[in-house]
């Protein structure tokens, strides 16, 4: 699927394959022969394996380096401190997997078994997976196109064994784009429970994140809320505030006010984040995130 | 209109240089605006192509929001910024109806728009195409680099934030450059520090350290730390060009540098 006309109607259109852009594409006679108008059979098979899992979360944002991984760790282990509670991370940043890293659990592998793919346990109940488990290198780039990461994705929703869990949580790269598409998609017939938006205060970010709402909204995805990272800092030494990240359109607040989406709360920022994440500590702040 | 003789878009365009990242966030399309603005303040004709799809920064950086792109018979005219036509931008920011519309497109389809933005956006002469990507290793990056090869572009310039979460990203894009032939010209550290404006207490807000050990661990060269400045925020935010207007503010001096590096690695052109 490398060469698409530009005006492809796509191919589960009823002009698949026959429309007049068509005549050339390398994928005409697959689409004309209606084989893009069936439904992917993964997504009934993914439907019976998210039938132990009680709630899905998807932390996204349209912009880069906001804070998705920072949260969704966060969140997870926040949501694992009550030890009754079964949780699951998955990372689908296949190019930039950074759940491995702020979990403290690089170098660790994943292992196979009878019932397929076992996560990596941080804590008992609390299981991660990411393609960082499966790269062998720090430095090993994963280049791959679409279709490759859709169907890493489609083998991470449908081959890992969860088990029973309360709730997953799904960190998301940046965009709007394959793994987005593809994870609403494959958990189309499983019910995702809704979205956590993450952002930062300025227009930078929130231009980005207001497409990232519109997608929800064009996918039917629910939007549980937004949250605003780095939203201010605290001098370590006079203790006085300064906006790093200037919300000079009225930040968070009221593009949530706009759109009519509820804003979850706010985070500030913490040089010891960075420093967390490097030591590898297994202190949180969520107590923060949680009580919003 | 001539046939396949006819030069391609590109032609003009003396030097390319594509700004990388595998992280989000890290300052790529703020170190490709204030990169072609220095390098134009230093008297140079430069073009931005913006080929992040799903989150275009740079018109807004730029203060273009909203401007039209037009046809013209070699086909897009790029949006110009001044009279002069010293300062040139393509971005799919311009081509959306309105300004919250998502790019919602699989690989495919982003992967025409970035030849389409390559070949049929008429450059005209420039000393430098500067290039902002989005985050990652994938189609737009391959498509830009497959599109751009027969114009040999001078190289990369790889930005990172010092904390260990963008350096383990940043490590694998400069294996994607290598994989892909394209040389490094140089690791950015880009938001190294805030100097807190009550009482002038530098705190390492992301950590410190990590672009200098990277470049040295990859053995390319570090061409320079950012700081966090309140004062090129705002100038992002709100369009304005941080290079004329703010000289003694903390991150000018690194930006300035930036940009004199890059001039003294470019090669001499014939006439």
């Amino acid at each position: 699927m490398e060469e698409v006309p530009h005006d492809c109607p796509g191919a589960d259109s009823p002009q698949a394959g026959r429309g007049a852009s068509c005549q050339g594409c390398p994928n005409q006679r697959l689409c004309a022969s209606g084989a893009g108008a069936t439904p992917d059979p993964a997504i009934e098979e993914i439907k019976e394996k998210m039938k132990t899992v009680k709630h899905k979360i998807l932390v996204l944002s349209g912009k880069g380096g906001v804070g998705k991984s920072t949260f969704s760790a966060h969140l997870a282990r926040g949501l694992a401190e009550d030890e009754n509670t079964q949780i699951a991370l998955l990372d689908i940043d296949i190019c930039g997997p950074s759940i491995p890293k702020i979990m403290g659990l690089e170098g660790e592998q994943v292992h196979q078994s009878g019932s397929g793919w076992s996560p990596v346990y941080v804590e008992d109940n609390l299981g991660v997976m990411s393609v960082g488990f499966l790269l062998s290198s720090p430095d090993d780039a994963v280049i791959w196109r679409g279709p490759k990461k859709n169907g890493m994705i489609k083998q991470f929703l449908r081959d890992v064994d969860w088990g029973e869990v309360d709730y997953l949580i799904v960190d998301t790269p940046p965009g709007t784009s394959d793994e987005h598409l593809s994870v609403v998609q494959y958990l189309a017939a499983a019910h995702i429970d809704g979205a956590v938006i993450i952002t930062t205060p300025q227009e930078v970010s929130l231009q980005d994140v207001r497409k990232e709402i519109n997608f929800c909204r064009k996918v039917k995805l629910p939007i549980i809320g937004v949250v605003e990272n780095m939203s201010g800092f605290i001098c370590p030494k006079c203790k006085k505030e300064s906006q790093i990240f200037p919300p000079t359109t009225g930040g968070a607040e009221l593009m949530c006010q706009d759109l009519e989406v509820p804003l979850l709360g706010r985070v500030p920022l913490d040089p010891l984040i960075g420093i967390q994440e490097f030591c590898n500590l297994h202190q949180s702040k969520e107590e923060n995130l949680i009580s919003s | 209109m001539e046939g396949a003789a006819e030069p391609g878009n590109l032609a003009g365009v003396r030097h390319i240089i594509l700004v990388l990242s595998g992280k989000g966030g890290v300052g790529k399309s703020t170190v490709s605006t204030e990169l072609a603005l220095a390098l134009r303040h230093a008297g140079k004709k430069v073009g931005i192509l913006d080929v992040d799809l799903c989150g275009p920064s740079i018109p807004r950086m730029l203060g273009a929001q909203g401007r039209a792109v037009h046809q013209c018979d070699r086909g897009w005219a790029p949006v110009f910024l001044d009279r002069e036509q010293s300062i040139s931008l393509m971005s799919v920011g311009f081509l959306l109806e309105k300004p919250d519309e998502a790019v919602v497109w699989r690989g495919p389809k982003k992967n025409a728009l970035i030849k389409q933005f390559v070949s049929d956006v008429a450059w005209g002469e420039l000393d430098y195409l500067v290039v902002d990507t989005p985050p990652g290793t994938s189609d737009e990056h391959m498509a830009a680099i497959e599109a751009l090869r027969p114009y040999q572009p001078l190289g990369a310039l790889v930005v990172t934030t010092p904390q260990a979460v963008s350096v383990g990203d940043v490590r694998r894009e400069l294996t994607f450059c290598r994989k892909t032939g394209l040389r490094v010209m140089g690791v950015v550290e880009n938001m190294s520090g805030f100097t807190c404006p009550h009482c002038a207490e530098c705190t390492s807000v992301f950590s410190r350290g990590g672009g200098e050990e990277l470049a040295q661990l990859a053995g390319v060269p570090f061409l320079g730390s950012v700081p966090l400045d309140p004062a090129l925020m705002r100038s992002l935010e709100e369009g304005h060009d941080f290079i004329q207007e703010f000289p003694g503010s903390p991150a000018f001096a690194a930006l300035t540098s930036i940009a004199q590096k890059i001039l003294d690695a470019t090669p001499a052109c014939l006439p």
